[in-house]
């Protein structure tokens, strides 16, 4: 953001860009730090994380145990146990505030998606499309994954200590997926900013069609995507995986210098790569 | 969508006609137009079971009449007659319902092929399975539904395969549901989850070998796609490996013998399994509650990767 202040011209701004006067309707909104207190985010709560309880979801189907959470966080619970997931789908979706959550057990499809800020772990596995959309907030599964682990997130850390199945991490648009086992193919699938530790092997076709973001691997690449390209690694890089690897508790002792970095060759659209009249032109 | 299960005890036997009941039950959201089984009984070895239909139960899309039930009365005595000629023996038999029968049959020949095309000479009729252990059970309705109209929760025996089904290929009737018999070979049967896009051109070059297809589903191409491999010297596994590179299409499907149980995923892995293996018990499902409905306390699972092939003996 430190171009921000500066009084030269961005590169978008050169080519045209971000000078247009909006006029009617319009999405753009322009956050007033002197109004944070008039700042509500629906369907939020206040809870103690001091405060604590259990809910047995046995007998429970995801539309009734989810709003039992949310029940229970609305009375100031700030760690609640869920116990007897038993491999439903759905469970812990849309929380938005902050929260422990912990599940004692697996969960089936569509587990803690679209979630923005609780820390939770969940003592099993997980199904297909672990943590959809999650926005920020950890998410710890002590087991393996399905497919589309991490699909679309846009930030937090979303960590798995065992293997992972096809297309992790598709469509990610933020935060950091990070596996301690294996991941099948098309890990990175159209990724579009974020970060993935892999420690383990990957399948084949890895980062297709990527537009940005960076992989890294610790173990055999089954093969490349298209326009997905080897980089050196820096110390930055190098920094960087050592302290994420302590947060998501994994990979102690792991050789980061195995590590392959694969980023976005950027051959596939109009990037960076092209002149700014022919950007113009594109967009 | 579809749903598939499947479980092997290995060294013992067990329950699997309740057992895949709470599976497939478990997964009815994914589909329950139809739900099949294909059970795979504990029996002396002796005679044949022989599972076949004269007339259809028939849902919305499908191409088949539903006809008097004196139609299928004059159908069963031609079986009969058929075979008779054949030099087989009709040892038990049992009509479940108008249209769906139970025969053990003392029939001396292991090529089933004549049998077969003798039988199923008749309009109307088609053997859902035949062989020493194997039973293939599907109708119209949820798991529940069949098993009950069947009376298979009592069933005792080592692993079986299931399937509940959502129909989008082909019409809502019994000859498009799964599990489908690798037809002629005893005691082989199949379910799948997925979609196959060369089926056509699979199905016009394998009915040029003399294989028979009896729907138009393209989940039917890979037990007649397994049975062509296994006829020209494969093995089973040798067969599903192939069918990797030889089916085109997003697929998972389990194929089970009279001793084995086997998993196949395509290469894309865009079709959901997840797998429990133990020493004496392995059960998959497309969903982990599936798997939970008979081994309800804390296990660990795994998604099998794209390209997987494997195969479990009892």
């Amino acid at each position: 953001m430190a171009n921000l202040k500066t009084q030269e011209k961005t590169k978008a701004q050169s080519m045209g860009l971000h000078t247009e006067t909006l006029t009617g309707k319009t999405q753009q909104k322009f956050f007033n730090p002197d109004e944070a207190e008039n700042f509500f985010y629906w369907g939020t709560h206040d809870v103690d994380f001091n405060k604590r309880t259990e809910l047995d979801v046995k007998e429970m189907d995801c539309i009734t145990a989810n709003k039992e959470i949310d029940n229970l966080m609305s009375q100031g619970f700030g760690t609640i146990v869920i116990k007897n997931p038993q491999g439903k789908h759905s469970l812990g979706v849309g929380i938005l505030n902050k929260l422990n959550l912990i599940f004692e057990g697996s969960l089936g499809y569509f587990g803690v998606g679209s979630i923005d800020g609780p820390v939770v772990r969940i003592n099993g596995r997980v199904g297909w499309s672990c943590a959809e959309n999650m926005m920020a907030g950890k998410v710890v599964i002590e087991k393996n994954a399905g497919s589309c682990f991490g699909a679309a997130i846009r930030g937090g850390d979303l960590i798995c200590k065992g293997s992972v199945g096809a297309r992790t991490g598709i469509d990610q648009k933020g935060g950091t997926i990070i596996i301690g086992g294996d991941a099948g193919a098309f890990t990175g699938f159209m990724m579009q900013r974020g970060r993935i530790i892999i420690l383990g092997d990957v399948g084949i076709n890895l980062g297709d069609s990527m537009y940005d973001g960076t992989l890294y691997i610790g173990g055999k690449i089954g093969s490349f995507g298209s326009d997905a390209v080897e980089s050196p690694m820096t110390k930055s890089d190098i920094d960087w995986i050592e302290r994420k690897l302590k947060v998501a508790e994994i990979g102690q002792g792991f050789d980061i210098s195995k590590i392959t970095k694969v980023v976005s060759g950027k051959k596939l659209w109009n990037y960076d790569a092209l002149e700014p009249t022919e950007k113009k032109g594109a967009i | 969508m579809c749903g598939i299960a499947g479980l092997i005890h290995r060294g013992k036997s067990s329950n699997v006609g309740s057992e895949l009941q709470g599976m497939l039950q478990a997964l009815k959201h994914r589909g329950e137009d139809s739900t099949g089984y294909a059970l795979y009984g504990d029996t002396d070895g002796k005679n044949f079971i022989m599972r076949f239909k004269v007339g259809e139960n028939v849902g919305e899309g499908s191409s088949s009449i539903m006809e008097d039930v004196s139609v299928y009365d004059e159908r069963k005595k031609i079986v009969d007659q058929h075979i008779a000629e054949i030099g087989a023996k009709v040892i038990k038999e049992e009509r479940i319902l108008p249209y769906s029968l139970r025969y053990e049959i003392e029939y001396e020949a292991n090529d089933l092929l004549d049998f077969s095309q003798k039988v199923e000479s008749i309009p109307g009729v088609e053997i859902l399975s035949m062989g020493k252990s194997l039973e293939v059970i599907k109708d119209l309705g949820n798991a529940k539904v069949v098993c009950d109209r069947y009376n298979l929760d009592k069933l005792v025996g080592t692993h079986a395969i299931g399937h509940a089904r959502m129909a989008t290929e082909s019409g809502v009737d019994i000859k498009s549901a799964h599990p489908f018999w690798g037809y002629p070979f005893s005691d082989v049967s199949v379910v799948h989850n997925g979609q196959l896009t060369n089926y056509w051109n699979n199905r016009r070059m394998l009915e040029n070998k003399g294989m028979r297809f009896m729907s138009e589903c393209d989940s039917e191409l890979i037990a007649v796609y397994l049975a062509e491999k296994m006829r020209n010297g494969a093995t089973l596994e040798e067969g599903m490996k192939e069918s990797l590179t030889g089916l085109d299409g997003v697929f998972t499907y389990f194929v089970a013998t009279k001793d084995s149980l086997g998993m196949a995923k395509d290469t894309m892995a865009a079709k959901p399994l997840v797998l429990y293996e133990s020493d004496d018990l392995v059960a998959m499902g497309s969903e982990e509650i599936a798997i939970r409905s008979v081994l309800p306390q804390e296990i660990d699972t795994y998604d099998p990767f794209d390209g997987m092939v494997k195969v479990w003996q009892i």
